[in-house]
């Protein structure tokens, strides 16, 4: 069967050698993804965090025309966020409460399906949610929210191994999808509502054995320490919460991570809090930190820097862009961590001035008080997790911005293991201005703003691009939206009947393309009639 | 409740399903409450429930409980879904069907809470709550009748099935707002728009904006927002004719959020008259 797919695919992805029989993944196919655009084999789409898929047969010309082509229910509450990956006809995603499941991508008929049985007491943020699952060999990834990673069998979904990551009833969870990279998976930890110590794990494949964990957090005799006041750094937060990137030339990961605990009080920590808020460049195979580059110091806003890293090439270049959650988009050097622009794409009051390295700097008056102050973005940022896309044909980098402010209150609030650790509370101005968003295409050369789609609301929609000039998102309205990725006119909507908490992604069977996004409990995929 | 069994895993062989109806379902737990709570009276207890109210609660009820634009102030004695520890247990972890009130760890914003957390906010709440009889100052049976009469309330509002559509219907209202935020409404009605449907995956529901349309025939309508997003709209006419537009029809679409209610100032009603109102509306309200 999986020859005759492959077969099918091939009449109109050209360019690529295709499959005899083959279940396994292996390092080099990953390495190559972009062999085979028929596939969709990580989270980003490919090891540089583009979310941008080379298939044209769903295109600007056609693309009023998509239908829904099935839909698949895992008749669970809660905000379904999965990416799924596509590996020769074969569909895996990630549920509410830790599920995952395999499908038949043509149908969307269930080949196996997952449940992890969570503890009663586990502590995730913000939703049981996961966002998706990695693929290596003949087994996929899950991290959950009970801090285990585990690794399923791809043909049955039985677990071949299961280990701990940390002890979840202190805080600690995992929500992102795992990154596979030569022969690990690497994963980071969600947690900073409660107080952890965030760190990045990579864990042997085959076994599960841990390879190397970075803690986020310096401690005592590392450099970086003394960013923290007195014991702080054990309870300082910067969990690592978005899959980060990979630049195979340099055997380099990049991750980002989270906010300083707790979120709205810089009281008791004083100093930079590293690496909070910040973007790591990894060694793949040992976890050495090559250089950092902090977004956000010493941060009292909530603003994590947990947006997928986009690697792209520009003028002989090797950058490395993002729109931080902060409201900022930086392009950095990646070779080195240097800042070259950064520049406001949404609303920003809480700085206004920028440092000698041009980083944007906190304002006094941005600081949380007792009864509160109101700062944009709010707390849940100028953007957020959801993917940005990078289309090479455009050459535009397109993210959801949300325009919202919030009141940021502060209070001293002693730490207890497992209990929520804000030091605060945050809420939204009264006269609920502004309350909207955007899709935005900025030009990474500039930072300009090439366009904007504007959305009713706040969205949690993640971005994606294709070769057929298209760009897809969705809204909170329930909306799922293809866009001329050149003019940012709309071609073609569907009501999906709850809001997109998710960031869509394109594959290919039979000669067929197809875009498939989460919304509500269900994963729809829609194509041509 | 996990059986025991380490995972769940469910098989479909070749497209046939061995398929159990029924998935396990691994939720919130909801906790059974006590009647009365453990940490009552505890000073500690109440502090620490500060901390989880900043978290979980005051993004809609406000700090000190004293109400946002989006939940009922808290520091009233009368609780409009009951006032014992444990109505307020199960209001905490359950939610309330049908409101924005969701169920303890459903909640898109702050962390799901233990049992203990939720009694420690409990204790927060009642540390906080104002020691004030019901009585107050309006007389209800005079504002029934300027409701419903002369002050022209019901010509728009509804009240417990009796009254207008193009505003809220105000049936709950005095029982999920401040009595400053209501009289505040009704003299500066523009000043903050009341909410309409509540979409369950929305962060927050849609508002009473006023719309002006011309539809593809020319035609004008005034009327309040019900819904709307990017492409459609539904909306409710000052004859309270529903309309459901697509949006790229129309000649003319445009929303503003002077609200359609007038200013009532103290020449168009006296505080007295006022207090009336917001009188009766408390009495149906806790009816």
């Amino acid at each position: 069967m999986k020859n005759t797919i492959c077969k099918a695919a091939a009449l109109f992805v050209c360019g690529f050698l295709c499959c005899s029989a083959r279940a396994q993944v292996t390092p080099q196919r990953l390495l190559d993804s972009a062999k085979e655009p028929q596939n969709w084999l990580t989270y980003s789409g490919d090891y540089a965090g583009r979310r941008f898929s080379a298939l044209n047969q769903i295109n600007t010309a056609n693309a009023h025309g998509l239908v829904p082509k099935w839909a698949y229910q895992t008749m669970a509450g809660g905000k379904f966020e999965t990416t799924p990956l596509v590996v020769d006809g074969v569909l895996y995603g990630t549920g509410q409460d830790d599920r995952a499941f395999a499908l038949d991508a043509r149908t969307g008929r269930p080949i196996w399906q997952y449940q992890r049985a969570l503890p009663a007491d586990i502590r995730p943020c913000c939703g049981r949610v996961n966002r998706g699952l990695a693929i290596l060999g003949d087994k996929v990834f899950l991290g959950t929210l009970d801090s285990h990673v585990v690794a399923l069998d791809a043909k049955t979904g039985n677990i071949a191994w299961d280990v701990t990551a940390f002890d979840y009833t202190k805080g600690y969870s995992i929500t992102l999808a795992p990154l596979a990279v030569k022969d690990l998976i690497i994963v980071g930890v969600s947690g900073g509502e409660y107080g952890i110590r965030g760190f990045i794990d990579a864990y042997d494949a085959n076994t599960g054995e841990r390879r190397w964990r970075f803690y986020t957090i310096p401690g005592p005799g590392e450099p970086g320490h003394e960013s923290w006041e007195g014991e702080s750094w054990k309870i300082g937060g910067a969990p690592a919460w978005i899959t980060g990137s990979y630049d195979p030339a340099t055997n380099t990961t990049f991750w980002t991570t989270g906010n300083p605990s707790p979120s709205n009080r810089g009281e008791g920590r004083a100093g930079d809090n590293l690496y909070s808020n910040s973007l790591l460049a990894l060694d793949a195979d040992t976890g050495k930190l090559k250089w950092y580059f902090q977004f956000t110091k010493h941060d009292e806003h909530d603003y994590d820097a947990t947006q997928v890293p986009v690697l792209l090439e520009r003028d002989g270049k090797h950058l490395l862009v993002q729109a931080n959650r902060n409201g900022f988009f930086y392009v950095i050097d990646r070779s080195n961590g240097k800042l070259l622009s950064s520049s406001a794409y949404g609303k920003v009051t809480w700085s206004s001035s920028k440092d000698a390295e041009g980083r944007p700097v906190a304002n006094k008056e941005a600081t949380p008080t007792p009864d509160g102050s109101r700062v944009c973005p709010g707390a849940a940022g100028a953007t957020n997790w959801m993917s940005p896309t990078f289309d090479p044909q455009t050459g535009f980098f397109y993210v959801t911005a949300r325009e919202q402010c919030d009141i940021f209150s502060t209070a001293a609030q002693p730490y207890q293991a497992g209990h929520a650790y804000y030091g605060s509370a945050y809420f939204p101005n009264d006269d609920a201005a502004p309350f909207w968003g955007a899709l935005r295409a900025i030009d990474p050369a500039t930072g300009k703003i090439k366009w904007e789609w504007k959305h009713p609301s706040p969205a949690w929609s993640g971005v994606l691009s294709t070769a057929g000039g298209l760009v897809f998102t969705g809204d909170a309205e329930g909306n799922f939206i293809a866009l001329d990725a050149a003019s940012g006119k709309a071609l073609w909507h569907f009501q999906a009947g709850a809001s997109v908490y998710s960031s869509p992604m394109a594959y290919a069977i039979d000669g067929k393309e197809y875009v498939a996004v989460a919304a509500g409990s269900a994963l729809f995929a829609f194509g041509l009639p | 409740m996990s059986v025991g069994v380490s995972d769940m895993r469910r098989r479909f062989l070749g497209g046939i399903a061995v398929h159990a109806a029924l998935l396990l379902v691994v939720g919130v737990i909801p906790a059974r409450a006590q009647d009365k709570n453990p940490l009552a009276n505890d000073p500690n207890a109440a502090k620490l429930g500060e901390f989880e109210f900043r978290a979980n609660c005051a993004f809609c009820h406000g700090l000190g409980a004293r109400g946002g634009g989006r939940g009922p102030d808290l520091t009233r004695t009368q609780k409009k879904h009951g006032n014992s520890d444990a109505d307020l247990f199960r209001t905490i972890n359950e939610g309330v069907p049908g409101t924005a009130m969701p169920p303890n760890g459903a909640t898109q914003q702050g962390v799901g809470m233990t049992e203990e957390e939720i009694w420690q906010v409990i204790s927060y709440i009642r540390s906080v709550q104002v020691k004030t009889s019901a009585q107050q100052a309006g007389n209800a049976a005079r504002g029934k009748d300027l409701f419903h009469g002369s002050a022209a309330c019901a010509t728009c509002h509804m009240l417990q099935g009796k009254g207008g559509r193009l505003g809220p219907d105000l049936t709950g209202t005095a029982g999920a707002r401040s009595v400053e935020y209501i009289a505040d409404s009704v003299r500066n009605p523009s000043r903050r728009l009341a909410q309409g449907i509540s979409e369950s995956m929305k962060e927050f529901s849609q508002e009473y904006e006023t719309v002006n349309v011309v539809d593809e025939h020319g035609q004008k309508f005034q009327g309040v927002v019900l819904n709307e997003d990017n492409f459609t709209l539904q909306m409710l006419d000052t004859r309270e004719q529903l309309h459901l537009f697509e949006k790229d029809k129309l000649r003319a679409f445009n929303k503003t959020r002077e609200s359609l209610m007038p200013k009532y100032d103290e020449k168009m009603l006296p505080e007295k008259d006022l207090q009336d109102i917001v009188a009766y509306l408390s009495n149906a309200s806790s009816k």
